[in-house]
């Protein structure tokens, strides 16, 4: 790992973050777009819940991962306390691991 | 200590995501080390470049023994995210100010984001976004220094379920932004997209790839009368 892709990969990831919010401030937002921008995170985050839960690199990532987000995930929608949800999802997997289904 | 989380449900359950950040960040640590990557640079790495995914990425895909071009391009894909995250949440949400706004830019995190959009009211965002940010700024930090020092003596983080903590902690957080059927299908479509992208797209792309989702919200905009000409 070279100094150049590190500095280029920290400045880089530094302006995404930076950029947005200033972005926003610059436009003038109608309620509408702002609406809109709201559901684009939620789309992302929809996408990183999804691959992360199914897929490792390119792969199916095999049955214990997914089988622990989804007890978390019927947790959350039960309204548990979100400390609930992320403990059972990592039991679930963990336990599922520890009887050999990976 | 024990009263505030007690009595705060926010700092309650930022505290629960940092303790499993912290063996993510333990983990990412040992790999790196492993990988061959010396502690002054992973150090380096997690307080500037700070991003857990892209970090996992460039390690990766250095021991696999890529250029730092293909490295550079492949963070900065998984990154670009970071974009129309603060686009939705705004300079009100990182505060008021020259500073707040060039730490808390820093800060923003899939988590942070997500803590924030779970709040309803601004004043509550900006400080479950802070209060996610900084804790889990400091456990990131921390925690893999650590993991890079005490090497592969920790084990795979995996035996403990962390892989599945992260999506599920994610989609707790999310879940309260699902409040009307066009979110739902944005929600739905965009992990849809990322999935069927992934085999075709470099990594980092088929998350950006679920923006095309929004289409899914168009329909329900409202509707106005249809004029027609008698």
């Amino acid at each position: 790992m070279s100094w150049i892709a590190i500095i280029a990969l920290a400045a880089g990831t530094y302006a995404f973050r930076f950029a947005g919010p200033v972005l926003r401030d610059r436009i003038s937002v109608s309620e509408e777009v702002r609406r809109y921008l709201t559901l684009a995170a939620v789309a992302l985050l929809a996408a990183l819940i999804g691959t992360a839960a199914l897929l490792d690199g390119t792969h199916f990532v095999g049955i214990a991962r997914p089988a622990g987000v989804a007890v978390g995930a019927v947790l959350a929608w039960r309204k548990a306390p979100f400390v609930v949800v992320v403990v059972a999802a990592a039991v679930t997997a963990a336990l599922l691991r520890v009887a050999g289904v990976e | 200590m024990r009263s505030i989380l007690r009595t705060d449900p926010v700092a309650r359950d930022v505290t629960a995501l940092c303790l499993a950040g912290v063996v993510v960040g333990l983990s990412f640590g040992a790999i790196a080390s492993a990988a061959g990557v010396p502690l002054g640079k992973i150090v380096v790495m997690n307080a500037f470049v700070y991003a857990g995914g892209a970090q996992f990425l460039a390690v990766g895909l250095a021991g696999a023994g890529a250029s730092a071009v293909a490295i550079i391009v492949a963070g900065l894909l998984l990154n670009a995210r970071h974009l129309p995250f603060g686009l939705a949440i705004g300079n009100e949400v990182l505060g008021d100010g020259r500073p707040a706004r060039l730490v808390g830019s820093h800060l923003m995190t899939d988590e942070s984001v997500a803590f924030a959009l779970a709040q309803q009211e601004p004043g509550r965002r900006r400080r479950a976004y802070w209060l996610t940010g900084v804790c889990l700024f400091l456990t990131w930090n921390v925690s893999a220094g650590v993991g890079a020092i005490a090497g592969s003596a920790l084990g795979d983080p995996n035996t403990f379920g962390i892989d599945a903590a992260f999506p599920a902690a994610l989609l707790a957080l999310t879940l309260p932004s699902l409040k009307d059927r066009p979110s739902m299908r944005v929600a739905i479509a965009g992990a849809a997209l990322a999935l069927v992208a992934t085999p075709f797209l470099p990594a980092g792309l088929p998350v950006l790839v679920a923006l095309l989702a929004l289409a899914f919200a168009l329909p329900v905009k409202r509707r106005s009368p249809v004029r027609r000409r008698s």
